[in-house]
């Protein structure tokens, strides 16, 4: 049996904003709705939201749910997130979002919230007349053929939420849950995707001027500051000043600070050395 | 209270099964073995189990291999057929086996054996024809179920054992949720290996028994000492083996009141597919199991039913995707070729004669409004097909 939360099975066996709302079109509102998922996939979900046009709004939101119990509990979930929200906001809305709401999800079931979040941008896109950006994913070449997920849907769901092997993507998007003969074409686009295009020097230069504003507060506070004085490749020349520039352990500092830092957020190969 | 429904899955240790036991768990707890009396002691209780079981199946005592559980006979079985005919590298199951045998199939598969996996009709049943078209004098086995886990399909084994026979293949039949259930007088079949496993009837998890004709060439799996005749090495499982055999004089004599659990059971199916639309029987129209009984529900999911029973206290399974790590629904009811709406909503109730009336009274109370909960939540109904047809198609044809 899943190892389900407790928010999981409160929404599942009470659930919330459940049914469809009507276009009774009042004024000043627009009712739309968003579909994603098929009886083929084994489950399916139809949001249904009421917009305030001049506040572009969600005034209300409800739910129809083909699926499991966390299939049902994530609908519900996201309908009580996105009410009240604007719609600017209401894209922000991430899948990790939902599973955090519900207090976690099992693994296997993420797909479950990936469900929720690719039905609400559906619905505000149709609302402001737009492709969906998962629309467009759609339109690329199906990479897993048993559940329909082309490489682009791929793409994203690896960026979006970090996922380093195809087992995860599977999880999230069903994508090689069937055959598996795809499997090996998802450890391609996680590679594509973990896989850094090479920066340009300007580009470096920007990045790690931004990672050493991240370091600057702690060495001011030692009465000590840092500067960028030059980039050669992965050699990256810094001024030491203040207090910092005659402190005994300024080579410390350096080496496990400042390279690794760096070394974290804008390229591992860097090397740091002072002027 | 827990209302059990779920008995092809496991079943509860009958009471008698368990008190023929305890004495082997602490009093007589000798090798059976050893030389000394003590040890001959527990030796005569094992043999006892073994007529016992073997009165069961219709098998002579030296015909039966006590085992650990039904995975492990049906690697045997499948296993030591090809050991004894080397020269033959074919083998025939069919595509709604036990994972145990499809696993090992595909694991043959890799070491150069071909194998054929028969399909199945939309109940769920075998073609003769289609067996008879696969079969060569290169097919070392024919291994197929007597009666399905999901569905209770029974498949016509005489006469698949009497095709196997023609071509000189042997011929095994996964019994697990067989035995107990239907008569069996193995001596006058044409069956070589049978597989059987004590948890499926009251015994307890861990035993099993793997019938072997009396002249059948045999290879053991398990490689060890003298036990068993020298075809099963291993210390044997002596309580479980005596729990078996309780569990088969206790079968044998309850037997008739399958009639009474298949009453039961039909009077279940027929008041669900009465009391709730857009429900069918999976399998309906073959010959079944008298316990089992596979109900689709149309456009709701599997797994949230189960949910929803659960808190109701009763305990059912479903062959949804959402059920298992693997995402995908059903394999046997896949192989059935029935729609999405039917493989994604379906639910196996299987009984026990421990299966009271008033349990089948309550499921029958609380599953209508269960199915109209889920239903109500549903985008789906029959109504609105729109929907279903247009995405279904959109990954169908791809």
């Amino acid at each position: 049996m899943w190892n389900y939360s407790e928010k999981v099975l409160d929404l599942f066996y009470h659930p919330l904003n459940q049914g469809e709302i009507k276009d009774e079109q009042e004024s000043g509102m627009a009712v739309v709705r968003g579909e994603v998922g098929s009886i083929a996939c084994g489950d399916a979900l139809r949001l249904h939201l009421k917009i305030d046009v001049t506040g572009d709004r969600i005034i209300d939101a409800k739910f129809q749910t083909f699926g499991c119990t966390s299939a049902i509990a994530s609908s519900s979930a996201l309908t009580e997130m996105v009410k009240g929200l604007e719609l600017d906001r209401a894209l922000g809305i991430t899948n990790r979002d939902i599973a955090n709401y519900l207090g976690g999800l099992p693994e296997q079931k993420m797909h479950c919230s990936v469900m929720g979040q690719e039905a609400l941008e559906k619905a505000i896109y149709s609302y402001r007349g737009l492709t969906p950006a998962h629309e467009e994913e759609e339109e690329g070449a199906l990479l897993c053929t048993c559940f329909a997920v082309t490489a682009n849907r791929v793409k994203r769901v690896v960026q979006e939420n970090r996922l380093t092997s195809a087992e995860e993507v599977m999880r999230y998007v069903k994508a090689g849950g069937g055959c598996g003969t795809c499997l090996s074409a998802i450890d391609e686009v996680i590679e594509s995707v973990l896989q850094p295009q090479p920066l340009t020097t300007v580009q470096k230069i920007g990045k790690i001027e931004t990672s050493l504003d991240g370091i600057r507060p702690y060495l001011q506070a030692d009465g000590g500051d840092v500067e960028l004085f030059d980039v050669e490749g992965d050699r990256v020349s810094v001024r030491l000043k203040g207090a910092c520039g005659s402190c005994a352990s300024s080579l410390a500092t350096l080496k496990d600070v400042i390279e690794e830092r760096l070394r974290r957020e804008v390229l591992p190969s860097l090397v740091v050395e002072a002027v | 209270m827990t209302i059990y429904l779920d008995n092809n899955a496991t079943t509860r240790v009958d009471e008698q099964v368990f008190a023929a036991m305890v004495p082997f768990l602490t009093e007589f707890y000798g090798n059976p073995s050893s030389m000394h009396s003590f040890g001959g002691r527990v030796a005569q209780s094992i043999q006892t189990a073994r007529e016992q079981l073997a009165d069961l199946i219709g098998a002579l005592p030296s015909e039966v291999i006590f085992t650990s559980c039904g995975t492990e006979g049906n690697n045997t079985a499948i296993r030591s057929a090809l050991a004894t005919l080397p020269d033959h590298r074919h083998i025939i199951t069919t595509q709604v086996e036990h994972a145990c045998v499809l696993n090992l199939c595909k694991t043959l598969e890799k070491q150069g054996y071909r194998v054929t996996y028969l399909s199945v009709d939309s109940k769920g049943m075998l073609d003769l024809m289609e067996l008879e078209a696969a079969l060569t004098g290169d097919t070392a086995i024919v291994s197929t179920m007597y009666a399905n886990n999901e569905t209770g399909v029974i498949f016509p084994v005489e006469e698949i054992g009497t095709l196997a026979k023609s071509y000189g293949a042997l011929f095994h039949v996964d019994a697990v949720q067989a035995v107990g259930k239907v008569p069996l007088h193995l001596q006058a079949s044409s069956v070589d290996f049978l597989t059987l496993s004590g948890h499926k009837f009251h015994a307890p998890k861990g035993t099993g028994a793997l019938y072997v004709r009396r002249g059948v060439r045999f290879r053991p799996h398990l490689i060890g000492g003298h036990q068993e005749r020298n075809r099963r090495g291993g210390t044997e499982n002596v309580a479980g083996i005596v729990g078996l055999g309780q569990a088969a004089v206790l079968a044998q004599a309850n037997l008739g009141q399958m009639e009474s659990v298949k009453t039961l059971r039909d009077r279940l199916e027929e008041a669900i597919l009465q009391l709730i639309p857009d429900t069918t029987v999976n399998g309906q129209g073959s010959p079944r199991l008298p316990n089992t009984t596979n109900i689709a529900f149309k456009y709701i999911e599997g797994e949230a039913i189960l949910l929803m029973l659960d808190r109701e206290g009763i305990c059912a399974s479903s062959g949804s995707a959402c059920t298992s790590d693997s995402l995908e629904p059903s394999h046997v009811l896949r192989s059935m070729g029935l729609p999405y709406s039917i493989l994604h909503g379906s639910i196996r109730f299987s009984l026990s004669r421990f299966t009271t009336p008033a349990e089948i009274g309550r499921l029958l109370a609380v599953m209508p409004p269960i199915a109209a909960k889920l239903r109500a939540l549903s985008p789906f109904n029959a109504e609105d097909q729109g929907w279903i047809a247009e995405r279904t198609e959109a990954l169908t044809h791809k």
